[in-house]
């Protein structure tokens, strides 16, 4: 029975170079990681008394590998990296086999997320642009542009009608993917950006991205109240955006194959907090919520790393504080709840790999 | 060479110069206290030759800039580029830079042993070890002193800043020495005639302050009074001078070519001095201190200093200023080869680097050798005594050579230093 007040870790696999992403695959028996300076590892846990078996996925990138999507039909991965380039790999197999090698964007691809169906994978990165790839082939299907500045995450709503992305400065964009069309701009999330005036440099973005099941509710983990770009003070933070909330727009010209529907252009747009709600863990130092998800069971999981240490926090959808905290050992660089909710997976910055349980 | 007794005080001097807003009339250091020593006489014949100092404050990471390490565990996700120098490799975020690196040459040695920011910067402009148990003369008032063409009626030593540190101190020296800042590119303080004051009128002021001045002449004249008869002068001329300081006056292709953006404001600005014969500007670009997300922030920062630093390499080259113009892009510190929990780099003065060129010195060159990792110098390891030396040596200045001031002799650079000698070769 799933309690986050009992959550404990069951699993540690220390890696060695510090991790950065973490998924599980379709069946929820294996992970996928990936680690600086390292190819992106398919880890299966040995079970009872057992050595694990750790294979890499090699011959794709020459730069890390920032983000990871696992197809649907389970045999297929999908890597994206700081060097622009996607990778296909089949994981069937003993030994994952390299497929293809896609150059999908100028500069960094900072994250991939395929669609529910399967059949189209979208990334976003620092080219300001979100592209749509047929998983089956890789070629590319659909280029959204419309960003001002780098995309740093791209999420599916969970039925497939929408795609949305967030870029560095908190703009969020959903676009129907099918058509390859802008539909709206998000509101804002202003608490993700800052422009630090001492250091002068742009910080924020959505470091994590999930949906609530039922496609009513947008997170975007991040940091926020930032006094100090340049040594990570700020506060790591859930932004909750209703999905229902009033369209509207932020000021950018329309993109130029946007639907001209009515809908879309309300008399004056709504106040920048309307329809957004943050989570704060209670007392949480300063870092970014480097992780988020949504549980069946009716609460958001957040993981946090920076300054103040690495936490996981569990909140209620109807508070904006946790109800529950775990402190971590390490800071954590990206989470991964399991196929069956009962475990989370996080990334940890010191080298290892580490599985929690949320139950007794 | 004797002091002239009759100038006795530099509080009067200071005092009497911050009447004209901190402004220092240029060729002052030839008349005066300030005397030179034969050997800084020949320095100074060697003039019309300029100094450009980029200062990345904050300290910028050699590993995503001038030594990259890709492919090891302090490397970083950036890739190394190849550049116009066959076989020497930047950083990828430099991609405008690496086309004019047959114009520079790198110096992947430094090991400064220190992680202060204050400290780096008074050291990497002053070309002394910090704490000094005096106050010495900032690079640029030393070049100020020793290259501003006599008559030269701008300011010799400037500073463009959107942020990080002030003008350098002229210590010794002489305020009049002393960095002019243009913050935020815009005109030194003090440099427009006040409203309300016409012209006729100011040039009526300054007719009666021309008598009263001749009649005091006639009958004491000091060092002292002809130096405030010059720094009014000069401030005079500086009136009529001020559309120097506009970089509005610049094309509109120039300001495309630079970018919109205040580094590359202030780059376009660099270059309307260094063609007038500024002979010291330092530019600052703020900010790298990045012990957070080192690598997000680079992408931004060095997105803003490529394209402009790259285009004004080469507008000096192919304008025919590049040979008498040192060009130097330095840091107060490096950054940590390893990566912290927070995808940041701490500070690291124990092997990092910086770029030189112009004004003669060695093209294309690599100086130093730092081990696999970063970590450490393993091949001719300097610091910013020498780098002091070599620029000086550079521009035609015996750095070896003493200032003689008040009585005392003050040698212009460490003595326990000396010049990169393979740059000048």
């Amino acid at each position: 029975m799933i309690d986050p007040t009992k959550t404990h870790q069951v699993l540690e696999y220390k890696h060695g170079k510090p991790l950065l992403a973490v998924r599980y695959a379709t069946d929820g028996k294996s992970l996928f990681f990936s680690a600086e300076n390292s190819p992106p590892q398919r880890f299966v846990p040995g079970g009872e008394g057992a050595e694990p078996t750790v294979s890499p996925l090699e011959g794709g990138h020459d730069s890390w590998v920032k983000s990871i999507a696992v197809l649907p039909d389970g045999r297929g991965v999908v890597t994206a990296g700081y060097d622009g380039r996607l990778v296909w790999f089949d994981v069937a197999g003993e030994k994952p086999e390299r497929v293809r090698v896609v150059q999908g964007h100028e500069g960094w691809v900072r994250s991939v997320a395929v669609s529910p169906d399967g059949r189209l994978l979208a990334s976003g990165g620092n080219d300001a642009c979100v592209r749509l790839w047929d998983t089956t082939n890789g070629r590319e299907v659909g280029v959204l542009s419309g960003h001002a500045s780098h995309v740093y995450e791209v999420a599916w709503k969970p039925d497939g009608s929408a795609l949305v992305s967030c870029d560095l400065k908190g703009v969020v964009k959903e676009w129907d993917a099918s058509a390859g069309m802008f539909r709206r701009d998000l509101v804002t999330a202003e608490a993700l950006w800052k422009y630090d005036t001492t250091f002068r440099a742009d910080i924020g973005g959505a470091r994590s991205i999930d949906f609530k099941a039922d496609g009513s509710v947008l997170a975007l983990g991040g940091i926020t109240n930032v006094t100090n770009a340049f040594a990570g003070i700020g506060k790591p933070v859930i932004v909750l955006v209703d999905w229902e909330q009033p369209a509207h727009r932020s000021g950018e010209p329309p993109e130029a194959n946007e639907p001209a529907a009515e809908g879309n252009m309300p008399d004056a747009p709504p106040a920048a907090n309307d329809g957004v709600k943050q989570l704060l863990g209670k007392g949480a130092g300063d870092g970014v919520c480097w992780g988020v998800a949504w549980h069946p069971e009716g609460f958001w999981i957040g993981q946090a790393g920076g300054g103040g240490g690495g936490w996981l926090r569990f909140f209620k959808p109807d508070a904006t504080e946790d109800f529950h905290a775990m402190k971590l050992p390490a800071n954590g660089r990206g989470m991964a709840l399991s196929p069956d909710a009962t475990q989370v997976a996080v990334a940890m910055a010191n080298g290892f790999l580490r599985v929690y349980a949320l139950h007794g | 060479m004797a002091n002239n007794p009759a100038c006795r005080s530099a509080e009067h001097g200071i005092s009497r110069r911050s009447l004209l807003g901190g402004l220092g009339a240029g060729a002052l250091g030839m008349c005066g206290g300030l005397a030179a020593t034969p050997a800084l006489a020949d320095a100074v014949k060697a003039g019309n030759k300029r100094v450009l100092v980029v200062f990345l404050h904050g300290g910028v990471s050699q590993l995503e800039s001038w030594d990259p390490k890709p492919g090891t565990d302090t490397g970083g996700p950036f890739r190394a580029i190849p550049t116009t120098v066959p076989g020497t490799y930047i950083s990828e975020l430099l991609p405008h830079t690496a086309k004019q690196m047959h114009r520079l040459s790198i110096i992947r040695s430094l090991d400064t042993k220190n992680g202060d920011h204050g400290r780096g910067q008074r050291e990497m402009i002053s070309g002394r070890d910090q704490p000094a148990p005096l106050d010495y003369p900032s690079l640029g008032a030393v070049v100020a002193k020793t290259s501003t063409p006599a008559g030269f009626s701008l300011p010799g030593h400037i500073l463009i800043r959107g942020a990080g540190t002030g003008p350098g101190s002229a210590a010794y020296l002489g305020p009049q020495f002393a960095g002019v800042a243009m913050n935020d590119g815009k005109p030194p303080e003090y440099t427009a005639r006040p409203d309300g004051l016409t012209g006729e009128a100011d040039r009526r002021r300054a007719a009666l302050r021309s008598r009263f001045n001749d009649r005091f002449a006639g009958r004491r004249r000091t060092a002292d009074t002809d130096a405030y008869t010059f720094s009014y002068d000069q401030a005079l001329d500086l009136l009529d001078r001020r559309e120097v300081f506009d970089v509005a006056k610049e094309s509109a292709r120039d300001h495309d070519r630079y970018g919109a953006h205040e580094f590359g404001q202030h780059c376009l600005l660099a270059r309307r001095l260094l063609e007038r014969g500024v002979p010291f500007v330092q530019v600052n670009h703020s900010n790298y201190d990045t012990h957070f997300e080192n690598f997000d922030f680079h992408i931004e920062q060095l997105g803003e200093f490529d394209r402009p630093f790259a285009t004004l390499v080469n507008d000096l080259t192919e304008r025919g200023l590049l040979e008498d113009t040192l060009v130097c892009v330095m840091s107060e510190f490096g950054r940590t080869p390893r990566i912290n929990d927070r995808y940041g780099r701490d500070h690291w003065g124990t092997s990092w680097s910086i770029v030189m060129g112009g004004a003669g010195v060695q093209a294309g060159g690599i100086i130093g050798r730092t081990n696999a990792d970063g970590t450490a110098v393993e091949d001719r390891a300097v610091d910013h005594g020498h780098v002091f030396h070599t620029i000086l040596q550079a521009i035609g200045v015996d750095s070896l050579g003493e200032f003689h001031v008040a009585g005392r002799d003050h040698p212009i650079a460490d003595p326990a230093k000396g010049p990169i000698d393979e740059l000048l070769a």
